[in-house]
């Protein structure tokens, strides 16, 4: 067998994005030594990405007759457990909307650069679901404020960066995570982590659907490593489809239009030139009387937001996602299947400033200029509400030794994600993850590290290359990708899914006889094939738990259970964990929310 | 759709050379575009960087056509000839195809300690107005593509990386000294180890920067005048020195251990 490196850490903190670099700083400060991994370069994880804002009840904002607009940490809570369906965590958002302004406020200590309001505040901008203005932002750039702010104080505390590793799998001591195995994409050369506690911050996985606003980075790997390891996944079914993904021209399919759009202003319109959020029938019966249901007085709420109710483009993006896609289906939709959004009655001067990178997209590559002509828009994958089910206080998962934060965790959003709630996720827990990995790993020893489970990993990620007339693994993902857009996306049944789930073990099958040309060294099409075997176990167990679901609520859409079923599935988390080689599903009763809390949900709602 | 060819530079650290590609063209494709359908349909071992696919994450740097650029960025449908030819940043050294080692601009980054707020500001909510901040907001657009290290001729052709940060660095420090919170003196490290003096402001740097930073004008010009007027300024000293002008109260910088973060991409690197 080949020699390989071996690096020892107290804490080993796999990704390097908001959640990742945000542990690295805890489990300093707590006087660990520290490691962290990721796949591509420093910075350049999904978390740069984000453009909107991060959402903390600061209550900077302002109404027209000066006072403040009564933001706090209730509201905050009750309109996350509201996106979400009541699916949430009541004690993750509990914790989540009480520590976020904390954590905001502390990254312009570090650095970032926000924003400010006339009284010298950071500014906040509205966005859906979220009752107030609530979002901290720094134009449509925010999420490269937060990583590059993060990641130079990370860079300050001390940490061992091994960049452009992929890791493929922890590695156990008995019940225990002690480390973790992977490559260097570089020269494909293996490597060895062995560490008293893990922090897994992987991200999200977007990549098994067609259109997508996730990179390369997004096939749910630190998932399945986790689910391999023993941990339990929760809400896997829950995927959000963000309401506004780039349509035309087809290169940029799926790449994001930010909510920030419609936060200043902008208003969505069918081919009918109707602004078709206005339709009733589209409002859900939690929001029904809080929002505006003229378009005169949408506009009027532009500039006075306490004497108007916002308009129904800023509901939750589940609604949102739905209604266009209700749209499109209709016929009413532009010649490219999509529907119009536009912020050009903002003005030149406005949209640049406010969103100068959504000018300088469409203006490069889809030869738009916003200013004057309208987007064309259709819902993309965009983020995954499920994932590893993580304890509330420290992070821990069901793996001693293995802690998980950012979107690659489960708990805070529920059946569906408020715009702005994950940067602040990945601060607030990626925190508390990197503390909770400190204090474990500082009553620990280090583990034995397996070599038998070195090999069996080794043995997958070198068949590929050993096999010779095997099926390529770019075509395996073409289809994963085609079944999962047509028949688990935003609209599913019962046949389309059952269908999905029998391409998907065909596909399975196949991915055991891959072949790829070339060496180790910087290989993609060798990296794209261990990625794929994660890719099509995660969407087997998407779409074994969208079946079970037999109900419509947040980004689940059952046409053939179109109701939501309080009674029943309200009460319900879906948890899948490995049996042997099988998924296994079962349900979970939601833990009880205590009374303060039902109470302020009663008063806030 | 109409054919194209992309040109594409093939090779690692040891030999290479540019392999054509025919390409299909779609509506509002871009080099990144045309590179992952080679990928797909041609040649899987192809390697390129990419993460965002929009221009907000700096991964897909090279040179098109000669030219420092973002691939997601640049459309194919820009050149009449239909042939383009892609390589990689050529101010760092080589690894694969388009693929480079930029793990020195992290070295240089890690030298320069984070904002350090002066002691009465530490643990509030900072007050600022939006006119304080846009400067620095300027500055902070980077996403480190490092296309403008890769055309400074102090780094490509004199590869004086031991003297200078390089441009990058340069909007990084500038963020830093003009932050209206910052507590510490920048302006040795400045002068010493990141070499603001190394740059002859040609400007080459602001003319790639897909951010449109005006890094020479706004970040080096400024930082060389502060620089200047710390060291140079007789006049100035003087008037300091009799106490006309107050002396800068920030505290000196206390500079980063060289070792306390590390950036570790595999190394040694295997020799062929
Ligand atoms: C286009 C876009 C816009 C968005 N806008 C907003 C917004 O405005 N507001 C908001 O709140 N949220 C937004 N989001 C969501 C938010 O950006 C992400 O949910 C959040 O950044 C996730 O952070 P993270 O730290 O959990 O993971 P990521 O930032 O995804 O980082 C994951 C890290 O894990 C590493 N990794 C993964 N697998 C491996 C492996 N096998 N081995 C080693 N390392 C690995 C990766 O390299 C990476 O470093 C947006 C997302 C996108 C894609
Ligand atoms: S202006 Fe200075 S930093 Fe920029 S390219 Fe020229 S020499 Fe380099
Ligand atoms: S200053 Fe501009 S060119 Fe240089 S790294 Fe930053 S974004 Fe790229
Ligand atoms: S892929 Fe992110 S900048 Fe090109």
């Amino acid at each position: 067998m080949e020699n390989y490196e071996t690096y020892e850490y107290d804490v080993l903190i796999i990704g390097a994005g908001g959640a990742g670099l945000r542990a690295v700083i805890a489990a300093r400060e707590a006087g660990c030594s520290v490691g962290v991994v990721c796949k591509s370069l420093l910075g350049k994880a999904h978390t740069v990405m984000a453009e909107g804002g991060v959402a903390a009840a600061l209550n900077n904002m302002t109404s027209p007759d000066g006072q403040k607009e009564g933001d706090s940490w209730k509201v905050h809570f009750t309109d996350t457990m509201k996106g979400g369906g009541f699916l949430n965590n009541w004690r993750t958002v509990e914790i989540f909307a009480k520590e976020a302004p904390e954590r905001v406020l502390e990254l312009e200590q570090y650095g970032a650069v926000f924003d400010r309001t006339p009284l010298g505040d950071i500014a906040q901008r509205p966005f859906g679901g979220h009752k107030y203005r609530r979002l901290n932002h720094v134009g449509d750039r925010t999420g490269l404020e937060l990583i590059r702010t993060l990641q130079d104080k990370a860079v300050g505390v001390g940490m061992n960066v091994h960049m452009e590793v992929t890791l493929c799998r922890l590695l156990k001591d008995g019940d225990r995570v002690v480390g973790a195995f992977g490559y260097y994409r570089e020269t494909g050369k293996f490597v060895v982590f062995r560490a008293k506690a893990v922090v897994l911050a992987t991200g999200g996985w977007g990549r098994m659907y067609k259109f997508t606003s996730n990179s390369w980075e997004g096939t749910g790997d630190g998932l399945q490593m986790a689910y391999e390891a023993g941990a339990d996944l929760m809400d896997m079914e829950m995927i959000q489809f963000h309401p506004t993904g780039m349509a035309w021209p087809p290169g940029m399919r799926g790449i994001l239009v930010t909510e920030g759009v419609r936060g200043e202003g902008g208003i969505l319109l069918n081919n009918k030139n109707e602004r078709f959020m206005f339709n009733p029938e589209y409002t859900p019966a939690l929001y029904k009387g809080q929002f505006a249901e003229t378009p005169e007085e949408g506009d009027r709420w532009l500039t006075d937001k306490k004497n108007n109710r916002r308009p129904p483009e800023l509901l939750t993006r589940d609604v949102v996602a739905r209604a266009i896609y209700r749209e499109v289906e209709a016929g009413r939709g532009t010649e490219h299947k999509a529907v119009e959004l536009t912020v050009s009655h903002r003005g030149e001067d406005y949209i640049k400033r406010k969103l100068p990178s959504m000018y300088e997209q469409f203006h490069a590559l889809g030869d738009v200029d916003i200013t004057k002509q309208p987007m064309e828009v259709y819902p993309t994958i965009h983020y995954t509400m499920g994932g590893v089910w993580a304890e509330p206080e420290t992070c821990s998962t069901t793996v001693p030794g293995l802690f998980a934060a950012g979107e690659v965790a489960a708990g805070l959003h529920g059946a569906n994600r408020l715009g702005g709630n994950s940067l602040s996720d990945i601060i607030v827990f990626g925190r508390r993850a990197g503390a909770g990995a400190a204090a474990y790993a500082k009553q620990a020893t280090a583990g034995a590290i397996d070599p038998a489970q070195i090999e069996s990993e080794i043995e997958i990620l070198m068949s590929p290359l050993e096999t010779k007339g095997g099926e390529n693994p770019y075509k395996i993902h073409q289809e994963l990708q085609e079944i999962m857009q047509t028949n688990a996306m935003i609209a599913r049944t019962e046949k389309g899914l059952q269908e999905a789930l029998a391409k998907i073990l065909e596909l399975q099958g196949r991915a055991k006889h891959m072949s790829v040309p070339g060496d180790r060294e910087f290989n993609p099409g060798w990296h794209a094939a261990r990625d794929l075997r994660f890719m099509l176990r995660t969407s087997e167990v998407i779409v074994l738990c969208a079946i079970e679901r037999k109900e419509s609520r947040g980004a689940q859409w059952r046409l053939d259970y179109a109701e939501k079923d309080d009674a029943f599935w309200g009460k319900r988390n879906l948890i899948a964990s490995l049996q042997g080689d099988a998924v296994r599903i079962t349900q979970r009763p939601l833990p009880e929310m205590p009374e303060e809390l039902k109470q302020v949900v009663e008063e806030y709602k | 759709m109409e054919k194209i060819t992309l040109r594409v530079f093939r090779g690692d650290n040891v030999s290479g050379g540019l392999v054509d590609y025919p390409v299909e063209t779609f509506p509002g494709m871009v080099v990144l575009d045309a590179i992952h359908q080679i990928q797909a349909e041609q040649d899987s071992t192809l390697a390129c960087r990419w993460n965002c696919k929009a221009a907000k994450c700096g991964s897909c740097s090279a040179e098109v056509d000669g030219k420092p650029a973002l691939m997601c960025k640049t459309r194919v449908d820009q050149y009449p000839t239909g042939t383009i030819a892609v390589g990689p940043m050529r101010a760092f050294p080589h690894i694969k195809d388009l693929i480079t080692d930029v793990s020195w601009n992290y070295r240089m980054s890690a030298k320069i300690p984070p904002l350090t707020p002066r002691p009465e500001n530490e643990g509030k909510p900072f007050k600022l107005q939006q006119a304080d901040v846009d400067r620095v907001q300027e500055f902070r657009k980077c996403i480190e593509c490092f296309l403008c290290q890769d055309v400074c001729h102090v780094l490509r052709e004199h590869d004086r990386k031991d003297a200078f940060f390089g441009p990058r660095q340069m909007v990084r420090i500038a963020a830093l000294e003009m932050h209206p919170m910052d507590s510490l003196n920048r302006r040795e490290q400045l002068k010493g180890e990141a070499g603001v003096g190394m740059c002859n402001i040609t400007k080459c740097c602001t003319e790639v920067c897909p951010e449109h930073i005006h890094i020479t004008d706004n970040a080096i010009i400024p930082l060389k005048e502060r620089v200047a007027d710390d060291y140079y300024d007789p006049i100035r000293g003087l008037l300091t020195k009799i106490g006309i002008i107050k002396r800068d109260t920030k505290a000196p910088l206390s500079s980063v251990p060289n070792d306390l973060t590390k950036i570790i991409v595999h190394e040694p690197r295997p020799v062929k």
